[in-house]
């Protein structure tokens, strides 16, 4: 094995390097802060020259999102990354992707809302992301970095998922995450696939009507409600199927406990740091770590709902994952939440105060 | 003679194009939309380029166009067309690919879109099917709608003061550097037919060229929209529209 090159640098970049390591054929981006870095770093890697991805900036996110919904319907590998007003403005596309069934990558780089709102990180997207953000039934596969290496492992991941069950899938992340250098091992380089590779993986894809086989087309649309009933049942079902089997997350500190803290991302990382401070107070408290926001791990959160005494959701936001831990507790535990807004990040203090407070009183 | 002693190879005049399918069209008679299907569908088979097009199709009437011409298609969001074309046509440069648009979905919430592709200069062919109202939702006002007249949503005429003035985005988009070819054709008589056709070779071979972005807008009627009969349409269109939307190139380099 040769020795693996640890490098620093932002969760920004280390996402557009991943990017162009997993093969990834096209990413369509509009600048945004905090996460402007992914496509200035695309810009000045120029991978157009190495592997051949193509990078493009678009007038919108509106037209990034349709950029990515066109590339990824003939069966190519493409992404976009943004931050929450510019994910609100790529809804539509997305809901759009979900409904013809298209494969991509979305990154939403959280800051603080509503509106225009702040520059400062946030998780207040948590619903937008988890509960459709567009419109009809639909799901994505959101999945949560809490580190820069994950934001750069979680790339690869994400496109991996999103082929699988050819669905779009989300990485959701926040601006702290995103600006915040560490120290990252790089995923190894795989080339971007061929023609007739693309081909094999993506029958349905609509890359030119081959002779023998009828042509490809790639919509949402279906006028009688029998059959449109039938795709939505058969949307509903692969869903199912998401929640068998994709549910990730990390147990820190979990056997002991006699508290439970869910949190996901930099909300994470901060619990780490309340539990050493607890635990030094002698207060016994664990982590679970939500990695996929959707499929959300409700089985785990009921398990150790009936060692622990309470549940905290500390999120970065008003109070939104807490809507999915109560309904997997279902009443055996009380939990309660803890945040700060505006794009302010909880000291670990104030979080083991609010524990005392609101669960051990 | 029989009507079996005619038909006979030999006696052979015309034939619909192989890449028309024979699912029954949606469009109402007289409607141009069909006749502008057949025309993309023959320049596909003579430039023999039925495995190596993809085509985005719009939301309006021609939303179906996937049903009809039997190539691989991406059926877009509501004026998103340019922005699929866009990276199709990055991805798979040797792929021809074109947008099929009615006014509402290129001239009003796709203004953005169909702008920034073709001042991008993106290698597509644009086909803009201007019948100057919203057909496919039952006849409302169109940014195209002529000055006067009445649809579902300017039902005493369009008036400037309260609806603005219609949008000539074919001479917006001639000023455009990433234009090469900008036309405006119509579909309602044999010769317009055969000189709409030419414009398509012309943009589609551009297109493959990388020449840069090509948009044919075509005149059109909608005979639902409109409460006119097809010839009856056809005669006002050529009296109202063509004043207002003069037929012929307006850039070709
Ligand atoms: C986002 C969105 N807004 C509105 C509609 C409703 N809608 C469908 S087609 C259409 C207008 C189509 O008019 P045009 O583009 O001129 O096409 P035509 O039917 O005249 O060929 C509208 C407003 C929609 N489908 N999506
Ligand atoms: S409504 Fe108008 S545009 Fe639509 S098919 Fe009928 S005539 Fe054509
Ligand atoms: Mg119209």
């Amino acid at each position: 094995m040769t020795e693996q090159e640890v490098t620093l640098m932002k969760g920004n970049e280390a996402i557009a390097h991943a990017a162009i390591r997993c093969g990834c054929d096209g990413y369509f981006g509009y600048p945004i802060t905090p996460q402007s870095e992914v496509l200035e770093t695309l810009t000045e890697l120029k991978p157009w020259e190495t592997t051949g991805m193509v990078v493009v900036q678009a007038e919108s996110e509106l037209a990034a999102i349709n950029m990515v919904y066109g590339g990824s319907g003939t069966g190519k590998k493409c992404m976009t990354s943004s931050s929450s007003p510019g994910v609100s403005l790529m809804q539509e596309g997305i809901s759009y992707m979900a409904g013809a069934e298209l494969p991509s990558l979305i990154i939403n780089v959280m800051r603080g809302g509503p509106g225009l709102g702040t520059i400062q990180p946030s998780q207040a997207d948590y619903f937008q992301a988890t509960k459709g953000g567009g419109h009809g039934d639909y799901r994505l596969i959101v999945l949560a970095p809490d580190c820069v290496q994950e934001m750069a492992d979680f790339v690869d991941l994400a496109f991996t998922l999103a082929f699988k069950y050819r669905n779009p899938a989300m990485i959701l992340a926040d601006g702290a995450i995103g600006q915040m250098m560490e120290k990252v091992v790089l995923p190894p380089f795989k080339p971007r696939r061929t023609e007739e590779e693309i081909e094999a993986e993506c029958p349905w894809a609509a890359m030119g009507r081959k002779s023998g086989r009828g042509s490809n087309v790639i919509t949402s649309l279906e006028l009688r409600s029998e059959e449109m009933e039938q795709i939505n049942l058969r949307l509903q079902a692969k869903y199912a199927e998401i929640e068998a089997n994709e549910v990730r997350y990390e147990e820190y500190m979990c056997e002991d406990a006699d508290y439970l803290i869910c949190a996901f991302g930099s909300a994470a990382r901060i619990a780490k740091k309340v539990i050493e401070n607890a635990r030094a107070e002698g207060i016994k408290v664990g982590l679970l770590r939500p990695i996929t926001l959707w499929p959300f791990p409700s089985k785990p959160i009921q398990k150790l709902s009936k060692q622990v005494k309470g549940i905290l959701s500390l999120e970065i936001n008003a109070g939104q994952m807490i809507e999915d831990i109560r309904l997997a507790v279902n009443g055996k535990v009380p939990v309660e939440h803890f945040g700060r807004l505006g794009g302010i990040i909880p000291d670990p203090d104030e979080v083991v105060d609010a524990l005392k407070q609101k669960l051990i009183k | 003679m029989t009507k079996q002693d005619i038909i006979k190879p030999e006696n052979l005049v015309y034939q619909k194009p192989k890449l028309l399918n024979d699912t029954p069209m949606h469009y109402c008679p007289g409607c141009s939309h069909g006749v502008v299907h057949k025309l993309i569908a023959e320049v596909i088979e003579e430039m023999g380029m039925e495995e190596k097009t993809i085509g985005v199709s719009p939301v309006g009437c021609g939303v179906f166009a996937y049903k009809y011409i039997d190539i691989d298609w991406e059926e877009a969001a509501h004026g998103r067309a340019p922005a699929l074309a866009t990276a199709i046509k990055r991805l798979w440069p040797n792929r021809l690919v074109f947008t099929y648009q009615g006014d509402g979905d290129l001239a009003c919430i796709g203004t953005g879109e169909t702008i920034h592709a073709l001042n991008r200069g993106e290698n597509i062919t644009i086909i803009f099917i201007n019948n100057a109202i919203y057909g496919m939702t039952g006849g409302q006002m169109a940014p195209t709608t002529l000055l006067g007249m009445k649809t579902a949503t300017c039902p005493y005429g369009r008036d400037p003061q309260l609806h603005g003035y219609p949008l000539k985005m074919t001479e917006l988009a001639a000023q455009l550097e990433g234009t090469c070819f900008v036309t405006r054709q119509s579909v309602h008589s044999v010769s317009a037919i055969k000189k709409a056709k030419k414009a398509i070779r012309k943009a589609f071979e551009n297109s493959m060229a990388g020449k840069g972005s090509n948009l044919i807008e075509i005149v059109s009627t909608c005979n639902s929209g409109w409460k006119q009969s097809p010839e009856k349409a056809n005669k006002w269109m050529e009296e109202n529209m063509f004043p207002f939307y003069p037929i012929g190139d307006l850039k070709d380099i």
